[in-house]
């Protein structure tokens, strides 16, 4: 008899894993893949500079020796425009430097963007043929990694930087490498 | 001009330069691909002929890899069927390690290395996947046990009972003595009234 009624709750034990499953499964987001760059160096790479806008980010030793945030952006990117604001703020703020690297975009429509929208980098590098954005494992734009004083990944944002993503975990992370 | 939308005509150039060639030579490229890849199957889908290498065993080799990496934007497309940027710069990609001399396993495991096993289709084994693996095979075997188990216990059940032991049999004639008129006297009564 004990068994029986054991084996009776068994269907309602398997919905409430099944519910759990889903209560994780639907809060995650699909488009935030894990990435295994986090803890590893910067991927080398070269790249040109805007024309006729200074500095460059030409390569990963134009990074080393500091803190800073690399920004993945495009002029076609309508989620960058979205986050723009926020980069403003973020360089307004003069905690950590941040550069970007256009991607997938013509040279000329990047400084269009940047003159229309305003330029909120310090150092930008751009990668015509997506190869870069390949080795940083980007899936799309923008993206933003975290990368700290010895030019390793400690952090990668997908998507445009909120509000509430840089005061609750992008300022604080940063603070603390620059500690360390 | 156009300061409210910017994105779309600006999404439109590099875009728009390569359509006039691409719709030219859709159809000499389909056919072309599907005169390579008769046989081994699957339709042909987003390879573009500018991206094709020269030498075909190459690349039917770029073909079977693209086959297998996931293209990372639309999630359940390999890169040979999908249409996204980011797909065909992965399929170039592929195509541009190969002539490199890269082994077909080395290009999957430079992409591995930037984007992890997502980008692989089938999964590889390893012990983080081991319940992926085994999992439905596990559940298809819990559930052939629950099925035994089920109907083992009703072919019981439908046995007839074991005889009851002489202590059962004497507590029964007990309750039975006991109670002559009562416990079962509705059974009775209707015939009692008859």
């Amino acid at each position: 008899m004990r068994t029986r009624r054991l084996v009776s709750l068994l269907p309602l034990l398997v919905v409430a894993i099944l519910i759990g499953f889903f209560i994780v499964g639907l809060t995650k987001d699909p488009r935030e893949l894990p990435t295994v760059l986090l803890d590893r160096p910067v991927p080398d790479f070269s790249l040109p500079g805007l024309p006729g806008r200074d500095p460059a980010l030409t390569d990963p030793a134009a990074i080393q020796g500091e803190v800073v945030l690399v920004n993945f952006f495009g002029s076609w990117c309508v989620a960058c425009l979205q986050e723009h604001a926020m980069l403003k703020r973020i360089q307004a703020e003069g905690l950590v430097p941040l550069h970007g690297i256009a991607f997938k975009d013509q040279p000329e429509d990047t400084l269009r963007w940047l003159g229309r929208h305003g330029d909120p980098y310090d150092a930008v590098g751009y990668d015509t043929t997506n190869r870069i954005a390949i080795e940083f494992g980007i899936t799309g734009a923008p993206e933003t990694f975290v990368i700290d004083k010895d030019g390793v990944i400690r952090h990668k944002h997908v998507g445009p930087i909120s509000e509430e993503a840089w005061t609750n975990t992008l300022r604080p992370l940063i603070e603390d490498l620059q500690k360390g | 001009m156009r300061r409210g939308r910017p994105e779309p005509a600006m999404r439109a150039g590099p875009a728009g330069r390569k359509q006039g060639r691409r719709r030219g030579a859709g159809l000499a490229a389909a056919l072309l691909v599907g005169a390579l890849m008769l046989g081994a199957g699957g339709p042909a889908a987003a390879v573009q002929p500018d991206e094709m290498l020269d030498d075909p065993a190459l690349e039917q080799r770029a073909r079977e890899i693209s086959r297998d990496l996931r293209c990372v934007v639309c999630q359940n497309e390999s890169i040979d069927e999908s249409n996204a940027d980011m797909a065909r710069d992965m399929r170039i990609l592929v195509r541009d390690r190969l002539l490199e001399g890269d082994s077909n396993q080395d290009v999957k495991q430079y992409l591995v290395d930037r984007y992890g096993d997502y980008v692989l289709l089938k999964p590889p084994f390893k012990p983080t996947t081991y319940v992926l693996w085994f999992g439905p095979a596990l559940i298809l075997l819990g559930g052939v046990a629950a099925a035994y188990g089920f109907y083992r216990h009703r072919a019981t059940q439908a046995a007839a009972p074991p005889p009851l032991s002489a202590d059962e049999q004497a507590r029964l004639n007990a309750l039975l003595d006991d109670d002559p008129a009562g416990g079962r006297s509705d059974d009775h009564k209707p015939g009692g009234a008859a």
